[in-house]
């Protein structure tokens, strides 16, 4: 069946800020399926709120709206654009919400929209708990015994009926969130309430827990003819109870018989058949590993972040796929990009296994609470392929860059037998190393396996790799022989790892390793395994006699991607990571990608011209370096993953585009900085580097508290924080060492005031600023976790060229060619210079895209060769635009119990939103309503609670709040104070008061915005810490920086409601 | 200890021994199956084959009673990357290792299967040698290599006696040319009361049962060399009805003048498209062939092809047009592989009650 020919114009929703449980997997499905549909020359119109993304590109589709995904700015775009139909399920939950919500409310029909693809009726069988029930019941596919209840008492009821633990699952939430394993009524009637809260329809579903079954996956594609297939099937290795966004999973399934993989293959054609889907979709099994009986665990009728990672597993792209059935093409009509010659109506078949390892953010969260469950914590994913289960998952630990290259922890080491043994127990992100250290003391694989339940295949897997570093240890250069380098390299090992548990020095095993014979080859992702010839294949190592890397004579350059998503470094990486492979074609290049993140666009096959599926570790980056022997290496776009490779790279005399090694050292070597800014007379705040606790203490106490420490070389400014007292420093200290330190610590004065921020392109000469940044919050909250505001709206003319002078002089002292970001801080009228990184930042994808200025393009040319006066855009700083864009950040702190919700030095934010207006305000009320911060509703109560030297500043605040209307509610002195002041306010007991009090007022719902600044202290045990997690468990929102509130106050102010705000798209800074 | 596996064309890899040890000849083929080694290694069709499988991991769910396609392992060889010695599977009752010693069956393992596989796709199927012993020379055994012929498998395969699996419906004659079990299966799973016949039985023989009818097995080796089975077939069509599968589709379409044609490198895995053309809807199936029948040589006014190959466009399915008579290449009753065109055994046991229900009306009207 030919396309519909009625499709002539689609909107296409994306899925909005990153959050733990909706990641980078949409902008590679948005992006494809934009691509698919103007491939058929159909015109495309998106909305996002994300700024980082790929999709909000222009070149990406026809029109662009960075808008709050608000059923009311969807509206205004479709009464503008007039599209003749919407894709909905490319865009994630968010995404599919949002078009339920405006399919039932009519506005469709009105006026003669179309959803694409899969039906409303069909969406709502697959969500809703009990119709999907129904339906699975209607067709003789077993379910696990569950019931929907919409209150408390029949949870409690039903899960008496079936015995505890039961499963609490709310309907319509993504990654699972509020749901858990409860044990028994207590605990039900704690997150069974918090779930029902939390669901858009008030209703959870109690499920009999069947924890020990193993988890199977499977993809599965359906056009409208009625057409099935399944991409593939996955295995988790956490047996059932573990969320599959936090399990590991492995790709396709080790451990299932042909009769096991095809009856859950029939029962998944069988449930993607009478749901009617046409597009992708995720069918999750429960297997019994003792006997044929299984049970559905649930269906996701749109594209998914399995799907995500079964394209990149199989390459069958199914996001692109999806869009050409949703335009009306069968699955043989459509053709596989990678064979060139078969058809989508194919299975892929893999000779190779897939490794999955989730990315989670317990390194920077020192403090949240690692057990994993039906809610997913992990902000990304790595994935690795190889040749053996081995192999695939020693490439995946490396990939998840916690310094980890082994299946050996350093930590585990020290503890007892019996500590390890009790660990096994726990379900948590270091549990195969657990698992490993317990082999390594002799545990049984089969008392493991009945502790885990965890197959046995998988323990048996980790102990080939324990017993092999045994092996390894017993290795002398005496001794050293071809069988067993052979047999580690096929296993996984590095020569580094090899070289640490011989004791060897790492030149002396590679050499031998060279010597015989034994070299690492690259084999191809083909989706056919070898059937048929490849023209859009990727390349993963193996160690076998025959490479397939093909050499040509073309020039070629490497661009190191950014690894997987995490806090600090998202998914703007990938954004620049893809822009530069574009503009390397553009120059003529052959383009070679090393990246190993399943869900970004720079892992689809055909964005560079050949794509590594590689870890980003220095050793396993120099392998693809000398098999492609390319003419040079990009490193500025790929965050600290690339960057940190810049020195190895140096010393492997391979060139670097751009800014040379020996600057980027000297912006983060403090001494070589600092000698650099006397140069140019530059100040920044008062500072010098320490190695130890009391060095630091004695730093602190000449420079004067507060003062901010932090680790070099890091991101996100990962372990950093304002001491405000020795003991600070002590507890800070402590938890930085817990990491082993290559760099020194340093110790900067805390200097408050606006934080300025920059992005420059310079070409060694020249330099062009698209645009200043300020923040809304003071110094001293991270620049990812501030409301960032574009043009500037509160600097003097002088200040401004101050900036754009000291951004020029900084970047031709450190020699940029390429990209800068400088942040400023500005301070009793003094601007210092805070920190200076010579390379791409998390605000280049939306400055680029509300100066119209392609940066990443425009550098990647540079560092070829180009200069600023090749391009149209001038030097120094570019007119500023008309419109204001406010970036806002957005959190996950609803997934990750016992994070502290406090904004501080250390990122927190997981993704980014947009507002675009005319005016600042209005810019300001989009980016927060995109934000998805509830603004508190005339009459609604204001809980104010502020540290001491906090309280003037919050009376003019709160003196706003009783003007809007609203009900003012404080703790002891801050009531009494603003009652002095003439501000009505009810008193409210703190915890230690008795009840009713603060928290209890919270929960009573009567408080719809929550003021939190922090006193010090990190410590959950606090009022405070109290108070901002309630807040964040009942979907209240909590600030805890005063000029947040003002922020929030400027919206109120303003008086308008989202249906009154205009919208902006993407051609108005053309 | 070491094993090496050599090519027709030079080429020598080496691995490790499992299974048996010793030397042994075949013609080497791949398999692109994720799963189902066990079915394939005892599918009476690899007779005289050494098969590779292109999934690395062979072995992990081990061996099981229920899962056997004959009563053998049917393959002379067997090549894999990595062999699992720790299979875990509920059914498991005991590793691929042992149950290949057990059976005398030579394997390698530690093959760069990949690469193998590439190459028999270059060069098409190529018979080669997988040899345990330490002194091998390939130039020692070329001219036995290239020598080696697959003669007669169906007679080394096929039943030599009539077997009887009691049912309560449908009558039918199931001719074994190389039959796995999971045809009698599935037949059986829709009552048939099934008679299994040598694969060289007579017609008369045939129909003395008085059967509903005939269904032709798959098998081993090219079609041509079964002129018994072409005669019997030419007797029987018409007079009942009839379905094929795999090999017995290519001989229904000799024995219709249609010719038959080796393919470079076959079909044979789990996710092969085959498009039905009167349904419209391309099913995904399980295949193992080395031959296929040449479209242009379908004989129009006789028979029409029902179905293609998505991938080449080869010939999937035969129907016949005056008679009761339809064919497909590909493997249907699945085992290893997806079970989604299981629907062709329903149309038989239609096709088969239809016959029997205008046969009677005839009889009738006769009377």
């Amino acid at each position: 069946m030919p396309r519909r020919k009625d499709v002539k114009k689609v909107l296409v929703i994306g899925s909005g800020p990153i959050i733990i449980g909706q990641a980078a997997e949409f902008d590679y499905a948005g992006t494809q399926a934009c691509q698919a549909l103007k491939d058929d020359n159909i015109e495309v119109v998106l909305i996002n709120s994300n700024p980082a993304t790929i999709m909000t590109d222009t070149a990406i589709a026809d029109k662009v709206y960075i808008e709050p995904l608000h059923i009311e700015i969807l509206k205004k775009i479709i009464i503008d654009e007039k599209p003749d139909s919407i894709l909905p399920t490319l865009g994630g939950q968010t995404g599919l919400n949002l078009a339920m919500e405006i399919a039932e409310s009519g506005f469709l029909d009105e006026h003669n929209v179309r959803l694409l693809g899969t039906a409303v009726s069909a969406i709502k069988m697959a969500e809703d708990r009990q119709a999907f029930k129904d339906t699975m019941l209607s067709i003789d596919e077993p379910c696990i015994a569950s019931k929907v209840v919409n209150n408390i008492e029949d949870a409690a009821a039903f899960a008496e009926e079936i015995d505890y633990p039961v499963i609490v699952r709310p309907a319509y939430t993504l990654g699972g969130t509020g749901g858990g394993i409860v044990n028994n009524k207590k605990e039900l009637y704690e997150i069974g309430s918090n779930g029902l809260r939390l669901s858009r329809v008030n209703q959870v579903l109690i499920e009999k827990c069947i924890s020990g079954w193993k988890e199977i996956e499977y993809e599965v594609m359906r056009d409208c003819k009625g057409n099935v297939i399944t991409v593939c099937n996955m295995e988790n290795i956490d047996p059932v109870g573990v969320h599959t966004g936090d399990s590991i999973v492995v790709a396709p399934s080790q451990t299932l018989s042909d009769k096991e993989y095809q009856m859950l293959r029939t029962a998944s054609l069988k449930i993607i058949s009478k749901l009617g889907i046409e597009g992708g979709c995720n069918v999750q099994f429960a297997l019994n590993p003792i006997s044929f009986e299984y049970a559905v665990i649930e269906v996701n009728p749109r594209v998914s972040r399995s799907s995500a990672l079964a394209s990149k597993a199989t390459g069958y792209p199914i996001a692109k796929v999806a869009t050409k059935i949703a335009i009306g093409y069968g699955l043989d009509e459509i053709m596989n990009a990678v064979t060139g010659k078969t058809f989508a109506c194919f299975e892929p078949t893999l000779d190779y296994v897939v490794v999955k390892i989730p990315k989670w953010p317990f390194d920077k969260f020192v403090n949240a609470e690692r057990t994993l469950g039906t809610q997913m914590k992990a902000t990304g994913e790595v994935m690795a392929i190889s040749c053996s289960f081995e192999a695939a998952l020693m490439k995946a630990i490396r990939s998840l860059e916690l310094n980890i290259f082994t299946l050996e922890q350093e930590l585990l080491k020290k503890l007892s037998d019996e500590e390890i043994f009790r660990m096994l127990t726990d379900i948590n992100d270091s549990r195969v190393f657990v698992v490993a250290e317990a082999l390594r003391r002799n545990v049984s694989i089969a008392k493991i396996c009945e502790i885990t339940t965890i197959d046995e295949f998988f323990i048996n897997k980790l102990n080939n790799l324990v017993m092999m570093e045994e092996e390894l240890k017993t290795i002398t250069i005496d001794n050293i022989n071809s069988e067993v380098i052979s047999k580690a390299k096929k296993l996984g090992f590095t020569d580094g790892t090899i070289a640490h548990f011989s004791g060897l020095e790492k030149k002396k095993v590679t050499e031998k390793r060279k010597s015989y014979g034994i070299n690492i080859s690259y084999k191809m992702v083909d989706t056919c395994a070898a059937e048929f010839e490849a023209v859009t294949p990727y390349y993963y190592s193996t160690f076998d006699d025959k490479s397939e890397v093909k050499m040509t004579d073309n020039e070629k350059v490497i661009v190191i991607g950014s690894g997987p998503i995490r806090i600090g470094q998202g998914i703007e990486f990938d954004y620049c990571s893809v822009h530069s492979v574009w503009a390397l074609k553009e120059e003529g290049y052959e383009t070679i990608i090393a990246n190993n993140n399943p869900e970004t666009v720079s892992t689809d096959f055909d964005t560079a011209d050949r794509l590594y599926f590689e870890p980003l570790t220095e050793e396993d980056v120099l392998s693809i370096i000398e098999a492609e022997k390319p003419k040079g290496a990009i490193v500025q776009f790929g965050g600290q993953t690339a960057i940190k490779l810049t020195k190895c790279l140096n010393d492997n005399n391979i060139k670097i585009f751009g800014t040379e090694a020996k600057y980027v050292d000297a912006a983060e070597d403090r001494k070589k900085f600092d000698k650099i800014l006397e140069d140019v007379n530059i100040p920044r705040p008062k500072g010098t580097t320490v190695y130890t606790k009391d060095e630091a203490i004695k730093v602190a106490n000449d420079l004067e508290y507060p003062v901010l420490v932090r680790p070099s070389y890091v991101l996100g400014g990962q372990g950093m924080e304002i001491a405000y007292s020795d003991n600070d420093i002590i507890e800070f200290m402590e938890i930085i060492n817990r990491v082993k330190q290559e760099h020194p610590i340093l110790v900067d004065k805390y200097m408050m005031g606006k934080e300025i921020e920059v992005d420059a392109i310079c070409d060694g000469d020249e330099i062009l600023i698209p645009g200043i940044m300020e923040h809304i919050e003071r110094a001293g909250v991270h620049s990812g976790d501030s409301i960032s505001v574009y043009p500037t709206q509160t600097l003097s003319q002088s200040v401004k060229d101050t900036i754009v002078d000291y951004t020029r002089k900084l970047a031709k002292a450190l020699h940029v060619v390429g990209l800068v970001n400088v942040q400023y801080v500005l301070c009793n009228e003094i601007i210092y210079v805070i920190e200076v990184n010579p390379r791409s930042s998390r605000t280049i994808p939306y400055i680029s895209k509300v100066t119209g200025i392609p940066m990443v393009d425009i550098a990647t040319k540079i560092m070829m060769g180009k200069k600023l006066s090749d391009f149209t855009f001038g030097t120094g700083l570019f007119k500023e635009s008309e419109y204001v864009s406010v970036k806002v950040p957005v959190f996950s702190f609803e997934k990750l119990h016992d994070v502290d919700t406090t904004l501080g030095p250390e990122m927190k934010s997981t993704g980014e939103v947009l507002g675009i207006a005319k005016t600042f305000a209005d810019a300001l009320y989009k980016g927060i309503t995109a934000s998805g911060i509830k603004l508190p509703e005339y009459g609604g109560g204001i809980l104010m609670t502020v540290r001491d030297h906090d309280k003037l500043e919050l009376l003019p605040l709160a003196e706003d709040f009783e003007k809007l209307g609203f009900e003012l509610y404080a703790t002891g002195k801050t009531a009494k104070l603003l009652n002095s002041h003439g501000i009505a306010t009810n008193a409210v007991k703190k915890i230690d008061e008795g009840s009713p009090n603060i928290l209890d007022l919270i929960q009573s719902g009567k408080i719809s915005l929550v003021v939190n600044t922090p006193t010090r202290g990190r410590k959950p045990e606090t009022d405070g810490f109290k108070i901002r997690r309630k807040s964040v468990e009942i979907q209240i929102p909590c600030m805890t920086s005063l000029d947040t509130v003002r922020a929030i106050i400027s919206c109120l102010k303003l008086g308008k409601k989202v249906k009154d705000l205009d919208i902006v798209n993407l051609d108005v800074f053309k | 200890m070491k094993a090496f596996l050599a090519l027709e064309d030079g080429t020598v890899f080496k691995g490790n021994s499992f299974g048996a040890e010793g030397e042994v000849i075949g013609e080497i083929v791949f398999n692109t199956g994720m799963t189902g080694y066990q079915e394939v290694l005892t599918d009476p069709s690899y007779c005289g084959q050494i098969v590779t499988m292109t999934y690395p991991l062979i072995g992990n769910y081990g061996v099981n009673i229920d899962d056997f396609e004959s009563s053998k392992p049917q393959i002379k060889g067997f090549i894999v990357r990595e062999m699992c010695e720790t299979p875990s599977n509920f059914r498991s009752n005991g590793t691929l290792n042992d149950y290949l010693k057990q059976n005398m069956i030579i394997g390698i393992e530690g093959i760069d299967t990949r690469e193998l596989t590439k190459r028999l796709r270059d060069f098409g199927t190529m018979k080669g040698i997988i040899s345990t012993n330490s002194d091998f020379e390939l130039k020692d055994k070329i001219d036995d290599i290239k020598s080696y012929e697959i003669k007669n498998p169906v007679m080394k395969v096929t039943t030599k006696e009539v077997q009887h699996f009691e049912g309560k419906g449908l009558k039918v004659a199931l001719l074994d040319y190389g039959l796995k079990r999971n045809i009698t299966r599935s037949l059986l799973k829709r009552d048939c009361d099934v008679y299994v016949f040598p694969g060289y039985a007579s017609a008369n023989e045939i129909l003395a049962i008085n059967p509903d009818g005939v269904m032709l097995s798959n098998g081993p080796g090219d079609p041509k060399d079964c002129d018994f089975a072409i005669r019997t077939i030419r007797e029987l069509q018409g007079k009942v009805p009839i379905f094929g599968i795999c090999l017995g589709h290519q001989l229904a379409a000799l024995a219709n003048g249609a010719d038959t044609k080796k393919l470079k490198y076959g079909h044979r895995g789990c996710n092969h498209p085959v498009k039905d053309l009167k349904k419209d809807r391309t099913y995904i199936t399980s295949q193992n062939h080395g031959y296929a029948i040449v479209l242009s040589s379908l004989d129009e006014k006789k028979m029409e092809a029902s179905h293609l190959n998505m991938n080449d466009n080869t010939v999937e399915g035969v129907r016949y047009k005056n008679i009761p008579m339809f064919t497909v290449q590909f493997h249907p009753e699945a085992s290893p592989g997806p079970a989604d065109t299981a629907y062709l055994f329903d149309e038989f046991i239609e096709t088969m009650n239809n016959f029997k229900n205008k046969q009677q009306l005839g009889d009738l009207q006769n009377a």
